[in-house]
């Protein structure tokens, strides 16, 4: 099968700074693609050359295997950028309708309203929407020509977590109408309940790829087990080498039946015990040395 | 061109202007209060000399022409005297190659201006002219109103484009089939709707007040409102095309309509002016607006009479469409 979109060796140069570095990914049909990585990590100019807003420096990008210069695929396309305003002074069923305008083929108001849940604001003035009213009514845009191909930069960047939780229902929702989603976030936790496939990008470069699972398995076989500090005795922290994390004490373990055996043996109390998987936030430090958020 | 696109773009812009209540209410209210102001300062006849027009006045050698407190005019066509003469703008004119003067019937300053040439010159051949005053508010009215439809055009169309470019709309917009045409003209038409609107109330509104003076056609006055109009927008599109900074817009823009302003004639006429600054006015778009419509107006012009403005206007309309085309830029790259 033909991947819906390819990405080869995709540079952008702004002067002496390299955004984006030699890129190459391919992304399936139907997958939730995610790029994953801090601000300035170049995924913002990734997504947008691949939207055909910006030009390339070098590289390009394969549409259903024809060049995207070559074809437009703007009708194919739904965008969601990570700054937008909207045109003041039309409200959002106005705005639906004048978007509504510019494609051939297009999903009926109602069904929008009712997938991007606007039935509350539609005589709004666009200028007095809130945070997330505002994203699910340009989430709305980027559907509203039923595109086969949806691309999100940062969706929930400054949303609270009520509203993040919904938009993730929201995009679930999509996927499921076999559409393919490219997502940009720094929340891992967000690539982790959506992406199929995850692209780690730091300083214009893919760094790591694959499946949140595989990334995982790959670089971590190890889980964490945390206990308080106060439970357990000094001498036998000192003698296994764990670790003391402020009040917690952390034990690396890849077997943790072993451990668990040996810690009732020593009759340490279990109560405030807590075992923690690595997350996508652990690999990224472990590859790049500093944390996503930084 | 997708027609259904872009007259949805004229729909979504023209419901913008009309909602911005404030930008609206600006754009009637500013020139009809400048008009009732005017006509107050005006009202009175300030001048204390008199102005007399001569044909051939290089040529003339006339003890009358050392008088005190009189303007001496030159002009070479009689006609163009007479019609001046009949509007009030001159006290008299005076043919000394003919032997024969006019004055105009309906004017005291006539009246007293014959009195004092009578004293010097005998011989003459007494002519006269009729016609009414035309008030400093019916001269002033195309200037106002064409300084007001650059205002509208040259802001309305370049700070919107600049901050829609700012705030990523026109980012927004280019991720649509949206082409840069289709936008760009529906913004041309969407301002020409609301600039003849607005001017069109203002005239009408202002009219039952003031029963201004006119003597040509309605019809033409609106054709030479629409090109004056067409030429003002391209060129706010021109200034917009590129920039992503409403401070650097704001100063183009403000680079061009300050001159238009001082310079196109709106509050007074040209006619008199060193001959570079005449050059130099006939590059700005308002000074073929203003003195078209001022034509029309008081001379009764038709649109051959000043199809020089109409045509200079046309070419600046493409010359400035084709060039805002071609510079056009959904998104300046950082």
């Amino acid at each position: 099968m033909t991947p819906v979109i390819e990405v080869k060796g995709l540079t952008k140069k702004y002067g002496e700074l390299n955004a984006v570095d030699g890129v190459d990914f391919t992304i399936n049909q139907g997958q939730c693609f995610g790029l994953l990585g801090p601000n300035g990590a170049g995924k913002t100019t990734t997504i947008e050359i691949m939207e055909g807003i910006i030009k390339p420096s070098s590289g390009q990008v394969n549409y259903y295997g024809k060049t995207a210069t070559t074809t437009d695929i703007s009708q194919q396309i739904g965008i969601q950028f990570q700054h937008t305003a909207l045109q003041d002074f039309l409200t959002v069923k106005e705005t639906l309708t004048l978007f509504s305008s510019f494609y051939q083929q297009t999903i009926s108001h109602e069904r929008l309203i009712e997938l991007c849940d606007l039935g509350d604001f539609l005589s709004r003035d666009n200028r007095l929407l809130s945070g997330g009213q505002k994203q699910r009514l340009l989430l709305a845009l980027a559907l509203i020509n039923d595109p086969d191909i949806v691309f999100l930069d940062e969706p929930t960047t400054g949303l609270d977590p009520q509203a993040r939780r919904n938009f993730w229902q929201l995009i679930g929702k999509i996927k499921a109408n076999n559409k393919t989603v490219i997502l940009t976030t720094h929340y891992m936790d967000e690539a982790e309940q959506l992406c199929d496939d995850v692209a780690i990008m730091d300083k214009g470069k893919v760094i790591e790829q694959g499946t949140p699972e595989q990334l995982l398995s790959r670089h971590f076989k190890d889980v964490f087990i945390n206990l308080p500090k106060e439970d357990i005795d000094k001498q036998i922290v000192a003698e296994n080498n764990w670790l003391i994390e402020g009040n917690k004490v952390v034990i690396s373990t890849s077997t943790v039946e072993q451990t668990l055996a040996y810690l009732i043996k020593q009759n340490i109390s279990l109560t405030g015990l807590h075992v923690k998987s690595p997350n996508l936030d652990d690999l990224f430090l472990k590859l790049t040395g500093h944390s996503l958020r930084e | 061109m997708n027609i259904s696109r872009f007259l949805a773009v004229v729909k979504a812009r023209n419901l913008e202007f009309v909602r911005d209540k404030s930008s609206l209410g600006w754009s009637i209210l500013f020139p009809v209060i400048l008009l009732v102001v005017l006509s107050f300062v005006f009202s009175g006849d300030g001048k204390a000399a008199y102005k007399v027009g001569v044909i051939d006045l290089t040529n003339v050698e006339s003890n009358f022409l050392q008088t005190k407190y009189i303007d001496f005019v030159d002009y070479q066509d009689v006609t163009l005297a007479q019609t001046k003469l009949a509007h009030h703008s001159l006290d008299m004119v005076v043919d000394f190659t003919n032997q024969r003067y006019w004055i105009n019937q309906d004017s005291p300053n006539g009246y007293l201006v014959e009195k004092i040439f009578l004293a010097e010159q005998s011989g003459f051949e007494a002519l006269s002219t009729k016609g009414e005053k035309i008030r400093y508010v019916d001269w002033v009215l195309p200037g106002i109103l064409g300084m007001n439809m650059m205002f509208s055009c040259l802001f309305g169309v370049g700070y919107v484009i600049v901050r829609y470019r700012k705030n990523a709309v026109l980012k927004r917009l280019k991720a649509t089939p949206l082409t840069a045409l289709e936008f760009v003209s529906a913004q041309l038409v969407s301002r020409t709707i609301i600039v003849m609107l607005t001017s069109s109330i203002i005239y009408i509104g202002c009219n039952v007040f003031f029963n201004f003076y006119m003597l040509g056609s309605y019809l033409d006055l609106f054709i030479v409102g629409l090109l004056g109009s067409l030429s003002l927008i391209t060129l706010g599109l021109l200034m917009a095309s590129r920039s992503k900074s409403e401070e650097l817009t704001g100063g183009l823009l403000n680079l061009v309509s300050w001159p238009m302003m001082m310079l196109s004639g709106v509050w007074f006429s040209l006619e008199g002016a060193p001959k570079g600054l005449q050059f130099f006015a006939d590059f700005l778009p308002l000074t073929h607006l203003v003195s078209g419509a001022r034509k029309i107006i008081t001379e009764g012009a038709s649109l051959s009479d000043i199809s020089y403005h109409l045509a200079i206007m046309a070419v600046m309309t493409t010359v400035f469409l084709s060039l805002g085309a071609y510079f056009f830029n959904w998104n300046t790259e950082r």
